[in-house]
Formats: structure tokens, C-alpha cells, sequence
């Protein structure tokens, strides 16, 4: 089971047991671990689950796709390291990973 | 009241067509739409108003749709029907990429989380005055006297457009939303007519893009797009075309949420109970109202190539009719999709605003408002009682109240 841990803005933190094939923004919606709205509930479709995967983690979650790349054109204080977090499936490699939430979704 | 549409159930499948704006005014599309979700949710016809069109009535289709922009055009109109006289003023939710992702990333930063943090005193300021200013006791319009005064105000502030004059914009807005191709008595305005005070609000909207043009940048919208390089040379009709989609994003959607809000807590008084007890669910509530409501019935697409959904084939050039209306209550994603419970869990989860590129950019503000309006009028009347039925907007694309009847109860 992947363990994700993730960093509120305001820096409290929330570690969670997540399961191979769920997303990084259902294993949050499943927790219930605050900062993530996911409105369309995870079509990569409103931008409302935006995270920053931390820097050790960048090469392992992935590319993202030209979707994505569109609708972070929607999301609030984009950086290069910013990811739909509905884009983002667990496995065992990425047991330990590390994500920021942004001030708020927008 | 229009004259009673016959009962959905009783037409053949093959000729159910959703689309009269009768039927919205009348409140009888649910059925049609409940009919068409359980039998055909992705539904062609061949309409007397409209022409040939599909209907996509289920929620995840809906998604799929409103996704995929390189499959479904929104280019050259996002709304039923056509222009008789040509007068198709071009805006940015009615154009595709890279022209789009241009046009709608220069006005982005007016409603971003720091300008909207700027803008909530303000606001309220102006929820206080307005409530404070209400009769106590006697029955009067919500519409008129909160619903449009307060949207009004605020997209006045927006496009920091004389205030005075801000009674202009909510007439545009309802100008910019007529079908007039559709009035075949001729009880409203002919589109010429339409189209000449459309051309009026463009004359106005110039003569302050050119003062902004000379003005250092600031943060209202007209500032914005008269100095971003992607919109600084708009051409005049194309200037309009954006300025009627600010207007009527900012206008109808948030002043129906707000008459929506008393009305749906009226029809469900144990929600209003609810809200009374605890107005931590405000947040929620406002979500509850969006989806409930669905400010815009629906948004139009062309398909750009053959393709498949809902396992039927729809050719490229065919039209295809996103209800985002029939969505919100589709019962395969929204449990109990026709009661109105304001502490629903993920009460976010709906399709009011769409999705993908063309999703709503003021959504944060709209929810901004709505929630300042509640948290105040909780602070000042024990309830906002409806008196009779409200009196609603002859629309497919606007789903609006023009009279909602209240009477307010002191703490």
C-alpha cells in the first residue's frame, strides 16, 4: 500500500495508506484530507484538484497529458512542478510521495 | 402561463424535442428530461425551432462532451438557435483553441482568489446596505431589489463601468439573452431591434475602452483586455461579442442563484430549518443552490468529426446539446438528484459550470457572493418568506426568475 503524505497549505500534515489504482485525489477524497475539491471527480475536467508534487518525486509521477496541460491553464499559481491530482495513479513506486496543496482551488 | 404542452410521455421518442422555451417557463422539462435519461439519453431530433440536434442529458456524458473541445466545437455560437440577420458578435466561449486559451487568459486575473479577497468588504458593504434598506413586512420583489441590485453592483465594479449608469448592464444582459428568432408573434422586440441596442452597448463599451487604452493598466475587465497583448486590437463586434459574455456570466447566473436560493429554501423548510441551526452549511447550500437551479439550461456544440457516445453515431457538423439542466439530476451520479439538501455530501459535485476549458471563470466569485448575501440576511431576518409562485424568464439557454414575491420576518 503506497503511503502519501500530504502538506496543507497552512503546513499541517496528513499521511495516508492509499490503494494501488486509486488517484492521488481520490486517496484524499477517501480520507478525507482537506484542500482538494475535485468538482468533476476526476475526468481532468475543472482543475479543482491541484497539488505540487514535491521536487523528489517529479520524474516518478510522470508526464502529463495535453489535457491536463489545458486545464492548469485554469488553476491559480501554477508552477512547474503543479498536477492534477486526479492524473496521478498510486503503485508501489510511489510509496512515500510527497504533495502540497495550493492556498486554495480555484 | 403558456398553453399546457402535451405530456412527454404520450409523444413518440423519435420526435421529443426538449428544446421550447415554453416548457422551461412552465416548468414541464422535467419530465421530458427524466423521459429521455432513462430512454435515450444521447437523443436525436429533428426540431421545429431548432433544426436537427442531439441531446446529451446524462451527467458523464456531459463531461465527456464539455471535455473533449478538439471533438465538439463550441465555434461559431455555445446556444441554440441561429441568427436570421447575421448578427453573431464573436466572444471567447464561442471559439476554440489557441484563440480562446488567449482571449480568456486576459481577463482571468479579475476574478483570481487576491482580487476577489480585495473585493469581499466591498461586497458586503453593499449586501448590508441593500438588506438594510429592504421593507420589513410587506411583499415585495426579491428579483428587482436584491437579485438584480446586487449584480448589477457588482458587475458595474468589474468592468468599473460608470455606476450610475450600472442599470444599462442588466438591460444589455436581458437584451444579449432574447430569442427574438423564436417570437413568431411578434409580442417582443424584432432582432433588429435587438440588435440595434446591442450595437448601442457596443458604442458605450468603445468610447471606455479607448479612455482605459490610455490609461495605465488596472484591474477591472475592459483595463484588462485593452491591454493585453492577445485582445488590444479586438475589432469593434468582437469587443461586443466579449463584453455581452461578461456581462450575461456575470449577470443572469449569479441573480438567478440568488432568487433561487429563497425559493428552494421556501419549498424545502426543513433545509431552511437546517440553515437557521447552522450556518456552517452556507458553503454548501450555495453549491446545493447552483446544482438545483442550473443558472444555463444548456451549451451547444458542433462535432469537428464523425464520433461515437452513448453508443450512438454522431456525423461531424452535427449539433449536439449539452443540457447541463437534465445532468444535475441525473440520479446515477446525484442520489435523491430532485430534493434539495443543503448539507448533500461533495455538494460541489455538478455540472452548472461546466467542464474543461470552457468552465466558468467567475465560479469562485459567484460562490463568493452568494455566500456574503447569506451569512447577512441570516444575521438580519428570521425568514424570507415566498408568497406565491415566482413569475420565470421564456428561456432554453436562461433559467430565471422576473418575480419572486417576499415578505420578510424580523430576528
Amino acid at each position: 500500500m503506497p503511503r502519501i503524505t500530504y502538506i496543507e497549505f497552512n503546513g499541517t500534515e496528513h499521511t495516508v495508506d492509499g490503494d494501488g489504482g486509486d488517484s492521488v485525489m481520490e486517496t484524499a477524497v477517501k480520507n478525507e484530507v482537506p484542500g482538494i475539491d475535485a468538482d468533476c471527480g476526476g475526468g481532468c475536467a475543472c482543475a479543482t484538484c491541484h497539488i505540487y508534487v514535491d521536487e523528489a518525486w517529479l520524474t516518478q509521477v510522470g508526464e502529463r497529458s495535453p489535457m491536463e496541460v489545458s486545464m492548469l491553464n485554469l488553476a491559480e499559481g501554477v508552477a512547474d512542478n503543479s498536477r492534477l491530482s486526479c492524473q496521478i495513479s498510486l503503485n508501489e513506486s510511489l510509496d512515500g510521495l510527497v504533495v502540497r496543496m495550493p492556498e486554495s482551488q480555484h | 402561463m403558456n398553453a399546457i404542452l402535451p405530456d412527454p410521455y404520450t409523444i413518440p421518442l423519435e420526435k421529443l424535442d426538449p428544446s421550447s422555451p415554453n416548457l422551461f417557463q412552465n416548468q414541464e422539462h422535467w419530465a421530458y428530461f427524466e423521459r429521455l435519461r432513462k430512454e435515450d439519453p444521447v437523443h436525436f431530433v429533428d426540431s421545429e425551432d431548432f433544426g436537427p440536434y442531439w441531446s446529451v442529458t446524462k451527467f458523464q456524458d456531459i463531461m465527456y462532451v464539455d471535455s473533449h473541445h478538439e471533438l465538439f466545437s463550441s465555434e461559431p455560437r455555445i446556444v441554440l438557435g441561429h441568427s436570421n440577420i447575421d448578427f453573431d458578435p464573436p466572444m471567447f466561449i464561442a471559439m476554440d483553441p489557441p484563440r480562446h486559451d488567449e482571449q480568456r487568459a486576459a481577463v482571468t486575473p479579475a476574478v483570481a482568489p487576491k482580487q476577489l479577497a480585495e473585493l469581499e468588504p466591498l461586497i458586503r458593504g453593499r449586501v448590508q446596505a441593500v438588506l438594510d434598506g429592504l421593507p420589513v413586512g410587506e411583499s415585495f420583489n426579491w428579483v428587482d431589489r436584491v437579485s438584480i441590485e446586487l449584480t448589477t453592483q457588482m458587475l458595474a465594479t468589474l468592468f468599473d463601468f460608470p455606476f450610475e449608469e450600472r442599470h444599462l448592464l442588466t438591460h444589455w444582459s436581458d437584451v444579449a439573452t432574447e430569442n427574438p428568432e423564436l417570437d413568431v408573434n411578434g409580442n417582443g422586440r424584432t432582432e433588429e431591434e435587438r440588435r440595434d441596442i446591442l450595437m448601442e452597448c457596443q458604442q458605450r463599451f468603445m468610447e471606455i475602452w479607448k479612455e482605459r487604452a490610455g490609461q495605465a493598466p488596472k484591474m477591472d475587465l475592459i483595463s484588462l483586455l485593452a491591454h493585453s497583448p492577445a485582445t488590444a486590437k479586438m475589432e469593434p463586434m468582437e469587443l461586443l461579442g466579449n463584453m455581452i459574455l461578461l456581462i450575461v456570466g456575470g449577470n443572469d447566473t449569479t441573480r438567478n442563484t440568488m432568487s433561487a436560493s429563497v425559493y428552494a429554501l421556501n419549498k424545502f423548510p426543513e433545509q431552511y430549518d437546517k440553515l437557521r441551526a447552522n450556518p456552517s452549511h452556507i458553503t454548501s447550500m450555495i453549491s446545493e443552490t447552483i446544482r438545483w437551479q442550473t443558472p444555463l439550461g444548456h451549451m451547444r456544440r458542433i462535432a469537428t468529426e464523425d464520433t461515437e457516445l452513448g453508443g450512438k453515431k454522431i456525423k461531424k457538423g452535427d449539433m449536439v446539446v449539452m443540457w447541463y439542466v437534465s445532468g444535475n439530476r441525473d440520479e446515477d451520479v446525484i442520489e435523491n438528484a430532485n430534493d434539495y439538501i443543503i448539507d448533500r455530501p461533495r455538494a460541489r459535485h455538478h455540472v452548472s459550470f461546466g467542464f474543461g476549458i470552457h468552465r466558468c471563470m467567475g465560479n469562485r466569485l459567484a460562490e463568493m457572493q452568494l455566500r456574503i448575501l447569506w451569512e447577512e440576511i441570516l444575521q438580519r431576518f428570521s425568514k424570507v418568506e415566498v408568497l406565491e409562485e415566482p413569475k420565470r424568464v421564456h428561456s432554453n439557454f436562461v433559467m430565471g426568475y422576473t418575480d419572486l414575491q417576499v415578505k420578510l420576518h424580523p430576528l
